[in-house]
């Protein structure tokens, strides 16, 4: 009895919110000076500001702020002369405060759009996507909850706690409603967060990882009849963490809803977690009585009112656009649509850029990665940037093969050696002993031992039947483990057979 | 020796008539015999106030430039971080806590040499007008033992009254450091909102709260000030420009021309005879000196108290969230079994008082979706509108004045069921926290009705703390010769000792 997303969407409209939290690359936490490294020993990144010890007191991070009026400028967001910090309370043993100093009704950007574009049955189209808000606020710490079947608070024999995360910048982009993507709301999902991300990159502003949560979505679904003009119950959806997963979220959520509709249920107003593995979501908390977190202004804290003269020069100083920047390449490198389309989706756009940046030329780079790499990939069942391989290998393996040092065929080995974990291409050639048979006279030799071996095929060659060189031609290359230059192998040949 | 003012020991130690560790050891042997009385203290640094003391004479021996204060005892609000020292804020919920670091006021002290003798009794995180809320038990007024030292600095009031320390710090949100200054007899300054660096101050109400400094003299309060104040980074709140040259202004005690504006409204009804007949006899001797008296109206005052008690007790049950047993303090009913957030109401139910429950409770409804317009937003006008008050007041006049509070002392246990006439003590001097202006108490005399210390209240614009130690100066140098002796030699032998 389950629906095919085909049904969902002939009879229900889907409409959208998403809220991404990005952490900010500062060098140091929102409001103290801790060191915000990924992965250090759980609790030695802390203060007493950040572990809320009696008397600390918060001081904003100047350069968080910057970021995120870059952020702000970046998604077409005004700028707020005036901002404010809120304190949001609530308990919670990883917030050391028990209350997360965050940006409340007077945010720092607000009303900006992002344009995406994605492929449609009738081609490309563009969608785009308001941006409510950004606003600043700070990390929790992290918990660690032992013992108990779920990993989760209740039924826990005791947990951890590890503050080093608590502080951390984070910015907060949450969007207007989504109304109109039809049956492409998965997809616009997908590329709006991807856009998101390459913006953010771009501006150079966090790490985007959304595999170590520095780039974290929560995809708001809710569904109404086709035509109808109320909005649905939506779900919150969190713990998305790599774009296909927010794609997979968007349409297992409008499914799961469209059930519960059509057998006359209501959804339920709560946040759900998504589950890798299977691609459904799991109950979470429910919303369905408003937490009241007494949010008031914070009062350890002074407006934030960046200098205009100050936000124009930021302003200035803005990278090119994503969008822009992968028209230019497409120019540059002379890409049809379909392959610009394929590398995008592949996420390979950036590796392939940094392998041209590095002096390879753009198609034969765009092969590599798209070709051999992806398929090897594909076979680990990894994503291609998990392989042990870098643009800079690449790019030295595209380079030794417009030497002539290394065949194609060559060249698939040095890069599978590379995968394999053998070094760098230099040190796989080395070790493989590979190598290209440039020496004419070695080849010589090979020639006259294939026509000595073979004098019937040698003839039917001096008698101008070339296809017959084919045979001979084999024989070399193998009696030369390959590493000969097929092309010079067949000039010689013919040469020796009075045919060139 | 113990009964100067701390600018004369200060002078006593550079001229090398005593040493620090003498004098740090006469406070320590004065405490020893007073504080079974009076209470002041919750903590003696003996060993700690004694090796600062030995360092300070030390650097004198080898000729070291050292600042004005340098080995002068002083007695700390147990509010403040210290380093390695307990700080319990009057609470049980924080009792064996000893903070890693220093709070920037303690750090102020440190660098200046001034000697920290240990840690002063308040009411429990600083609420509260008689130090009755401690959780540690009252300090006793040594007018009167009988009486409150007023609060919640009583501690830090009662230990100057009481010679255990010719300096202390208070912390004053609504009147914590000039209130108590009044009901003892002693000096006492809440400085401009942002004079004096927050960072290490335990937050009652962030937005009110502010250090400052307490003594016998206005220019030992002076001297404290300046070693004291400053723009501080880690402190946002925190003003960045120069201290006010209050040292100067305390020397000079020049008042002529000043014109001093006396707020109508902090007068009349509810203010005891002898509070107002040393307010008025004040008045006269600073129109003597060369003040132009103007009269004042701050028509918003009616409803400072009001938007206070919604005020301070919302960022109160904010602040006060992160005792939660997680990393420090007391922790009750962790036992097998039991959840966090079993912990965390048990020791906070354990672990605070009655009086930071109510406002805890208080604040956390004034906060509520749904009743934030209407109390805390509300509370936040009348607090725009004080401050406008205070702005065309300081138009007519260069500082405001009042009596401090409208009694004195009352007896312990007087009010400690009627939490609305506590509250009423701190009438006249909450409207200064409201709009982070300063204001001073000094004494003025001693009622006639009850023989009682009455505090006079000074009130300056932000960042013009000069003004009010001019006119405090001025004031008190024509109560001296009035008096012909300080008003602490009229207060009664301690413990048999004098």
């Amino acid at each position: 009895m389950s629906l095919t997303y085909e049904d969902v969407v002939s009879k229900y409209e889907p409409v959208l919110g998403l809220e991404v939290h990005v952490e900010l690359n500062t060098n140091s936490k929102m409001f103290c000076g801790c060191s915000t490294t990924f992965g250090a020993e759980p609790n030695t990144q802390t203060c007493p500001v950040c572990l809320a010890l009696p008397g600390a007191l918060p001081v904003v991070n100047e350069k968080a702020i910057e970021s995120t009026i870059k952020i702000g400028l970046a998604l077409n967001c005004s700028i707020a002369p005036f901002s404010r910090f809120a304190r949001k309370n609530y308990f919670y043993p990883d917030m050391p405060k028990n209350f997360q100093i965050s940006q409340y009704d007077e945010p720092i950007c607000v009303n900006g759009y992002v344009d995406v574009e994605i492929e449609t049955d009738e081609g490309p189209k563009k969608f785009r996507v308001e941006v409510e808000r950004v606003h600043m606020e700070e990390d929790t710490g992290k918990s660690l909850h032992v013992g108990g079947a779920t990993g989760r608070i209740h039924g826990a024999e005791y947990s951890l706690l590890d503050y080093n995360r608590a502080g951390i910048p984070l910015v907060e982009i949450v969007t207007k409603i989504v109304p109109g993507t039809g049956k492409y709301a998965p997809e616009v999902a997908k590329a709006y967060v991807a856009e998101l991300r390459d913006i953010l990159r771009s501006l150079g502003v966090s790490d985007v990882k959304m595999e170590q949560g520095s780039l974290r979505c929560d995809a708001n679904v809710s569904l109404r009849l086709i035509g109808a003009e109320k909005l649905g119950t939506r779900s919150e959806t969190k713990n998305v963490n790599s774009l296909r997963s927010v794609e997979r979220a968007v349409r297992g959520e409008m499914i799961r809803h469209a059930e519960l509709l059509n057998k006359g249920e209501r959804v339920v107003q709560e946040t759900r977690h998504f589950q890798e593995e299977s691609g459904l979501t799991r109950s979470g908390r429910s919303k369905e009585q408003a937490e009241d977190y007494r949010y008031f202004p914070e009062p350890d804290l002074v407006p934030v009112e960046p200098d205009a003269a100050w936000i124009e020069e930021l302003r200035a100083q803005l990278p090119e656009r994503p969008s822009v920047h992968r028209k230019r390449l497409q120019e540059e490198w002379t890409v049809p649509d379909k392959e610009m389309a394929a590398m995008i989706n592949a996420d390979l756009l950036d590796t392939v850029e940094a392998t041209v940046i590095l002096g390879s030329d753009p198609t034969k780079a765009r092969s590599w990665w798209l070709g051999e790499i992806s398929r090897i990939a594909n076979e680990q069942n990894v994503s291609v940037k998990e392989l042990a391989i870098t643009p800079t290998d690449v790019a030295e393996i595209v380079a030794l093969v417009a030497k002539g040092e290394l065949t194609d065929k060559l060249a698939r080995q040095v890069v599978e050696g590379v995968i394999a974990g053998e070094g760098k291409p230099a040190a796989v050639i080395a070790a493989r002993g590979i190598k290209v048979v440039n020496d004419d006279s070695a080849l010589m030799a090979a020639i006259e031992k294939a026509c000595a071996e073979q004098p019937e095929t040698a003839d039917k060659v001096r008698n101008g039947h070339l296809p017959a060189a084919g045979a001979l031609i084999g024989a070399i290359m193998k009696e030369t483990k390959g590493q000969a230059d097929a092309a010079r192998v067949r000039e010689l040949l013919l040469s020796f057979l009075g045919q060139a | 020796m113990i009964r100067s003012s701390a600018a004369e020991m200060a002078t006593a130690l550079a001229k090398g008539e005593v040493t620090s560790v003498a004098l740090t050891q006469l406070h320590l042997d004065r405490i020893v015999s007073v504080d079974k009385d009076v209470h002041a203290f919750l903590h003696i640094d003996t060993e700690g106030a004694l090796a600062q003391a030995s360092a300070v004479d030390a650097k004198r021996a080898k000729g070291e430039k050292l600042s004005p204060l340098a080995g002068v005892p002083l007695a700390l609000k147990d509010v403040l971080a210290q380093k390695g020292v307990p700080t319990t804020c009057g609470s049980k919920i924080l009792e064996g806590w000893r903070p890693p670091y220093d709070s920037t006021v303690v750090a102020n002290l440190k660098k200046n040499d001034i000697v920290i003798l240990g840690k002063t009794n308040m009411d429990e995180f600083a609420m509260g007008s008689s130090t009755e809320n401690s959780a540690y038990g009252p300090t006793h007024n040594p007018w009167d033992l009988s009486r409150i030292p007023g609060g919640s600095g009583g501690g830090s009031a009662a230990s100057l009254a009481a010679f255990e320390a010719p300096l202390a710090i208070g912390t004053d949100t609504g009147g914590s450091i000039r209130q108590p200054a009044a009901v003892t007899g002693t000096v006492g300054v809440k400085p401009t909102y942002g004079g004096v660096s927050r960072y290490g101050l335990v937050a009652f109400s962030s937005s009110l709260d502010q250090a400052g400094p307490c003594a016998r003299t206005v220019l030992d309060t002076a001297l404290l000030h300046e070693a004291i104040a400053g723009h501080d980074p880690r402190d946002a709140t925190s003003i960045n420009a120069p201290v006010p040259q209050v040292v100067a202004a305390a020397k000079s005690g020049d008042v002529k021309g000043m014109k001093i504006g006396v707020v109508k409204e902090l007068n009349g009804d509810g203010y005891q005879p002898g509070v107002r007949a040393r307010f008025e006899e004040s008045l006269e001797l600073l129109a003597k000196a060369g003040a132009e008296i103007v009269e004042v109206s701050c028509p918003n005052f009616e409803y400072a108290l009001a938007a206070y008690y919604l005020i301070a007790p919302s960022e109160c049950s904010s602040n006060l969230a992160r005792f939660d047993a997680m990393r420090y303090g007391l922790r009750v009913g962790d036992v097998d079994g039991a959840s966090a957030e079993e912990v965390m109401n048990l020791t906070r139910e354990v672990g605070f008082g009655r009086e930071v429950k109510r406002r805890i409770i208080l604040g956390t409804y004034a906060l509520s979706s749904g009743y934030y317009d209407a109390y805390y937003g509300s509370a936040q006008k009348v607090r725009t509108l004080i401050t406008q008050d205070f702005t065309s007041a300081f138009a007519k006049a260069d500082v405001l004045v009042s009596p401090t509070c409208p009694t004195t002392a009352f007896k312990i246990g007087e009010k400690s069921n009627d939490p609305l006439a506590m509250y009423l003590n701190d009438i006249a001097t909450i409207p200064v926290n409201m709009a982070g202006i300063g204001g001073m108490s000094l004494p003025s005399g001693l009622a006639d009705e009850d023989g009682l210390p009455v505090g006079f209240q000074i009130m300056s614009p932000v960042m013009k703390d000069e003004r009010m130690y001019s006119v405090g100066a001025a004031l008190e140098a024509a109560l001296l010769s009035k008096w012909g002796a300080p008003i602490l030699s009229k207060a009664p032998a301690l413990g048999g000792v004098a």
